[in-house]
């Protein structure tokens, strides 16, 4: 495997993901080619949450995709570099890419329905993932597996444990997914369209959970979401997305205050809502809603 | 806002709609409560937000306004007819004046139906127009909602997600409708889209005197759009206000816990940048 420099997983940088000039094209072999991401760099340090922001078809969930090496071969070209945890993901093995997801980079979709087992107790989904990257024995997994089921605030334990996708609510089956994703502490989340799929009290609650994560693990995320409502609650620092580029960064604040695109103002700036009160923000973001 | 603002063009009272259903293990009966003798009163020509949460009922209700279900109680009046005694001639001129738009355009749109034909479908049903007629109205039609008429001949599956729904739009404004019923039906498409679509619906508005129903589950969705909210709550309307009113002076907790958990954006930002400075 390509180790560039002296990256490690934890450098002096900090930085904890490095993308360079990622490019994805779709339709290779003679289908109608489609540049979906052009050229996008960015850096992701420790503890730090970063927002790619965009509408529908701008790139943003083909630019998680790429970065974890799920994009079929057939289907589409990915070149440029990825590089987490000192590890470059672009153009390794298959075997090389399953070791590093889960364990160092980790993803949650924007519908846990999909991504969860329908037929397996979603705890042995949970104990599953920690097997497959701990030289560890089942029990010990399992233990672990209900550990983190606490962490996400899913209780009561043992009957969550043993439960099946089905008999859980969407709330929960996404904190399921998150269990998944972060049970073997990767340096780097990445969360595509997390809260889409929850209503509003489930979303507010999941945020809240995110938040309380970033805090105390000081994990890395990587926040992929059309919504600014969902980036200003959470990211440190947002990207604008548009058609496969990013087309302009900085905090939230600034985007809002001053943004250099219109694109940018227009995305931001359509509810004018005059309802004045931060206290009610300030309810949600440190997470009263939370169980 | 025309004259004719402030007379009623639908006035729904006590409307219950139950649902009887079995446990698949114990085989016993069960009955959910989705409408609890609900009343609403839709202004015509107005814009007015259905909004609460999942499960409160919302869809349920705009189906049986839609004339879809049929409510277990109650009463729906149309000017001064009742839908629900409505013979089945009479029924079928009524839906005429009452189309729905669903948020999954996927499942709303028949496979095997070409765009055009799909567009064109209720006009045949309703039998308006000769064929060609109809032909160049579903042109039209699809020109209206950004759609280029080459793509008539295409399948629901070779567009993607944001133009199926401009399609099931145009096959909903095929007929003209007096009510439009959007159950989440733009939730799903993008900025400019969205802009598109809701110029169109505000120039129909404007012309015809066109009445919305916007179902959405979050507040800050239909702020823009909306003359007159109405949130939603366990199967009953538990406020129903002018937009501004609701959004400034919410009288029922549930709406300002509703509020409160999807704050606007400019209060998120106040609020993160009082903990930074922390």
């Amino acid at each position: 495997m390509e180790t560039i420099g002296a990256i490690s997983g934890d450098d002096c940088m900090g930085s904890v993901l490095q993308v360079r000039n990622l490019t994805i094209e779709y339709g290779v072999d003679g289908a109608e080619q489609f540049r979906a991401v052009d050229g996008v760099s960015f850096d992701v340090t420790r503890g730090e949450v970063v927002g790619l922001m965009g509408e529908s078809g701008c790139g943003k969930s083909s630019t998680a995709l790429g970065l974890l090496g799920l994009l079929s071969r057939r289907s589409a070209r990915v070149s440029g570099s990825v590089v987490v945890g000192g590890k470059e993901l672009i153009g390794v093995s298959e075997s090389d890419l399953q070791e590093v997801r889960g364990s160092t980079i980790s993803l949650v979709f924007q519908e846990p329905g999909i991504s969860l087992n329908p037929v397996m107790r979603v705890g042995s989904q949970i104990a599953e993932v920690i097997h497959a990257h701990r030289s560890w024995g089942w029990k010990r997994c399992r233990a672990e597996a209900e550990g983190v089921l606490e962490r996400m605030g899913l209780s009561p334990v043992e009957r969550i444990y043993s439960a099946y996708p089905h008999q859980l609510s969407g709330g929960q089956r996404q904190r399921i997914a998150l269990a998944q994703a972060l049970c073997c502490k990767p340096a780097i989340l990445v969360a595509d369209e997390p809260t889409a799929s929850l209503d509003a009290r489930s979303q507010a609650d999941f945020l809240a959970l995110l938040r309380g994560l970033k805090n105390e693990l000081q994990i890395s995320i990587l926040l992929i979401s059309h919504s600014p409502e969902l980036q200003a609650s959470l990211a440190d620092r947002i990207m604008v997305m548009k058609d496969g580029h990013i087309i302009e960064g900085g905090s939230i604040e600034k985007l809002y205050e001053n943004p250099a695109h219109d694109y940018t103002r227009a995305m931001l700036r359509r509810t004018t809502r005059s309802r004045v009160g931060s206290e009610e923000a300030d309810f949600v973001l440190q997470g009263q809603f939370a169980e | 806002m025309n004259n004719a603002y402030n007379t009623a063009l639908i006035r729904v009272r006590g409307l219950s709609k139950e649902y009887v259903q079995r446990s698949p293990l114990t085989r016993t009966k069960f009955t959910i409560h989705a409408l609890k003798n609900l009343n609403l009163t839709l202004r015509r020509g107005a814009t007015l937000a259905i909004v609460g949460e999942s499960g409160a009922g919302k869809s349920t209700l705009v189906r049986c306004l839609a004339l879809i279900e049929k409510p277990t109680a109650g009463e729906i009046f149309w000017n001064d007819v009742d839908l629900l005694g409505l013979k089945k001639d009479e029924l079928f001129a009524m839906r005429h004046k009452i189309q729905i738009i669903f948020q999954d355009p996927t499942s709303a749109l028949n496979p095997g139906m070409t765009a055009a034909e799909i567009v064109e479908e209720p006009l045949t049903i309703q039998g308006i127009g000769a064929s060609d007629e109809r032909r160049t109205r579903v042109l039209e039609l699809m020109e209206q909602v950004g759609l280029p008429a080459k793509w008539a001949g295409k399948l629901p599956m070779e567009f993607s997600g944001g133009q199926r729904q401009r399609l099931a739009i145009a096959r909903a404004l095929a007929l003209e409708p007096e009510l439009l019923i959007l159950d989440e039906a733009l939730s799903n498409l993008d900025l400019a889209n969205q802009e598109m679509i809701l110029q169109l619906l505000r120039e129909l508005q404007a012309a015809h005197g066109l009445t919305y129903v916007y179902v959405a589950h979050d507040l800050n969705m239909v702020e823009d759009v909306a003359d007159e909210v109405a949130v939603m709550y366990e199967g009953q309307i538990v406020e129903q206000k002018y937009a501004p009113a609701i959004f400034n002076h919410a009288e029922h907790p549930y709406t300002q816990e509703l509020l409160a958990m999807a704050p606007p954006l400019k209060s998120i930002i106040a609020a993160r940048r009082e903990w930074d400075c922390l």
